[in-house]
């Protein structure tokens, strides 16, 4: 002990017992001075090493709750963690290892690209300035900016905005990326590059906590998901679970469709739904073969059939009552 | 706490050089911003036409003009108190409102002020370079004015010792030391000015309210300054002190308003820095 206090190295506390969750909230509220809740009461459970896609309407609280998990807005009530580490008083320990896209990107007009990112890394006190140029040319690379590092961010494309500012949250090693709407802007080969871009990081380890208005956007790379609404927090789960909850369906296209409804409720499938040329059921446990043999088996005649996995979307309307995706 | 432990503990107190990447980058943006190097050429150039005009004008002879004038054509150092005089009450704290003003809602407004505190930079931190960054700004102006008029003043009059407010001459180079002193003096008043700014500058998020009200409030108190009426709140005005200069260029030097003028200044400081701290620290970032 007395050694540590004569070099004058900080003794840390304890690490606390947060169990492996990088973002952990407790009833984090805010109520803006206008008295608009735009966050109620959220228990967020983001475990280390997920790719977490935070889904929700614009104007839901999305952004609000963000800024609240980087201690740039006060919560009004509640509290968080971030990499084990208490909220907002334990901000110098956490955020260094947090990167960020918040709101769209903001940098300086007049200065170039790498100019900007040289500033962000200047404003990190513990960032190594012997390694700055190799990391900031690094995480130019990675988002296929360094061919316009020297122009001015004025000059730059939408789609190179947004990509200077996921540049930006990848400066130095992070243990957690907080990138919100980082698809806004981008075409779809953008769009398909930023998730590609999130695969890998999430690849080497670090937790990707994502948000997005446009589900399908994230579908694909996201083991976990949360949905917000109107500042509530109306489900979070795996994609696992969740699909699983909402169960695969078969569906026949016939034209003999009442006699097909007989099959299916035959077989002792569950909620049976008719219409004018197709005939479905959830399938259950029933292999889709067997279906497919009764139905031939009686001289139904089956012009097609499909085993039909929901998609996140079809969940999602399921269990917040409607589809969110408000603008397409 | 075994060996490991230490071994393993982040390094301590890192060097200032890293610390001071942040003011570097400050300083960077600060000075390589259009705006405000055509505010310093602005300051640089109203000494030049001041020269020109008395240079022009000098052979008509005295009639009886400001003492200044003469003192200006006389010798050509007194040029450069000539053009503090001429820019303190007005243009120097324009100068200095639009650079304090914008600090912090100038980051806000452009939304970059959200990143550089998710960075995390430090809002306390922030809040000392955008200062130092505003006075370094500061002190730049006042040379870039008085460097600018004591060269115009070298090459359009003529130059030697240097007759003192109090009558008695000294050397060339006691007088470009007094006007060393005024230089800095002038650099106290307006840095004043900066603390102000930046207080404001964490009210709003809009760069051109914080700059205004900046630019407003010295003008404001030169105003209450000169009404009679009002001189018992005189003496809390900073700007009542800005023109106690003169006294530096007595002999000997008169400390009194000096020494009230820095006291003023200095309390202005560390009231509205304070005002700056509580209400950055606590500040929602919203935009």
């Amino acid at each position: 002990m007395t050694t540590t206090a004569e070099a004058g190295a900080p003794v840390e506390a304890p690490p606390l017992p947060t169990g492996d969750h990088a973002i952990a909230t407790s009833g984090l509220t805010k109520r803006f001075h206008g008295g608009q809740l735009a966050v109620a009461d959220i228990d967020l459970m983001v475990p280390r090493g997920a790719v977490f896609g935070f889904l929700g309407p614009n104007g839901s609280g999305k952004t609000t709750t963000i800024r609240m998990l980087l201690g740039l807005v006060a919560p009004t009530a509640g509290s968080h963690e971030l990499l084990g580490v208490p909220m907002p008083d334990g901000w110098a320990t956490a955020l260094p290892k947090v990167g960020s896209l918040i709101e769209g990107p903001a940098f300086h007009p007049h200065l170039s690209g790498e100019a900007n990112l040289r500033r962000c890394d200047a404003a990190d006190r513990t960032a190594d300035a012997r390694t700055s140029r190799q990391r900031i040319g690094s995480a130019l690379e990675r988002v296929g900016l360094t061919a316009a590092a020297g122009k001015r961010y004025k000059a730059y494309s939408l789609g190179m905005k947004q990509r200077l500012g996921i540049a930006a949250a990848m400066l130095g090693p992070r243990e957690l990326l907080i990138l919100d709407e980082p698809t806004n802007g981008l075409d779809p080969q953008g769009t398909r590059e930023v998730r590609t871009l999130i695969r890998e990081i999430a690849a080497e380890g670090t937790t990707v906590f994502v948000s997005s208005h446009l589900l399908a956007e994230i579908e694909q790379v996201c083991s976990h998901v949360a949905v917000m609404r109107a500042g509530r927090l109306v489900a979070q789960s795996s994609l696992e679970d969740l699909r699983a909850e909402a169960g695969t369906r078969i569906r026949v296209e016939t034209p003999d469709t009442s006699a097909a409804r007989g099959v299916l409720t035959g077989l002792g499938l569950a909620d049976v739904r008719i219409s004018d040329s197709e005939v479905s059921a959830e399938l259950g446990e029933l292999e889709p073969e067997r279906v497919c043999a009764e139905m031939v088996g009686v001289g139904v005649a089956v012009r097609g059939l499909a085993v039909v996995r929901p998609s996140l979307e079809d969940v999602f309307v399921e269990l917040t009552g409607e589809g969110f995706d408000v603008n397409g | 706490m075994s060996t490991a432990e230490i071994a393993l503990a982040p390094a301590p107190a890192r060097p200032a050089r890293i610390r001071l990447r942040l003011f570097r980058s400050e300083l960077g943006l600060t000075f390589q911003r259009r705006r405000n190097q055509a505010l310093l050429v602005l300051l640089g150039a109203v000494p030049v036409m001041v020269g020109i005009a008395l240079r022009l004008t000098s052979h008509q002879g005295n009639d009886g003009g400001p003492n200044l004038i003469d003192q200006v054509t006389g010798n050509g150092v007194f040029l450069s108190v000539g053009a503090l005089f001429f820019l303190l009450p007005l243009i120097l704290p324009l100068a200095v409102a639009v650079v304090s003003g914008d600090s912090i809602a100038g980051e806000a407004s452009a939304g970059t002020l959200r990143y550089l505190l998710a960075v995390p930079a430090g809002r306390t931190r922030l809040l000392m370079v955008k200062y130092a960054a505003s006075v370094t700004f500061c002190l730049a102006a006042v040379a870039t004015i008085a460097a600018t008029a004591l060269i115009t003043g070298v090459i359009l009059f003529p130059v030697g010792p240097v007759t003192l407010l109090s009558g008695s001459t000294v050397s060339l180079a006691a007088g470009l030391g007094r006007l060393a002193l005024v230089g800095l003096y002038v650099w106290a008043c307006v840095a004043t000015l900066v603390a102000i700014g930046l207080a404001i500058s964490t009210v709003t998020d809009s760069p051109i309210a914080a700059i205004t009200a900046t630019a407003v409030l010295p003008v404001t108190s030169e105003v209450i300054d000169a009404v009679p009426q009002l001189s018992g709140v005189h003496p809390y005005l900073f700007t009542h002190w800005w023109f106690s200069y003169d006294d530096l260029l007595r002999a000997p030097i008169l400390t009194d308003h000096i020494t009230q003028g820095l006291l003023t200044f200095l309390a202005y400081t560390l009231i509205f820095g304070s005002v700056a701290w509580a209400r950055f620290s606590t500040k929602d970032v919203t935009c």
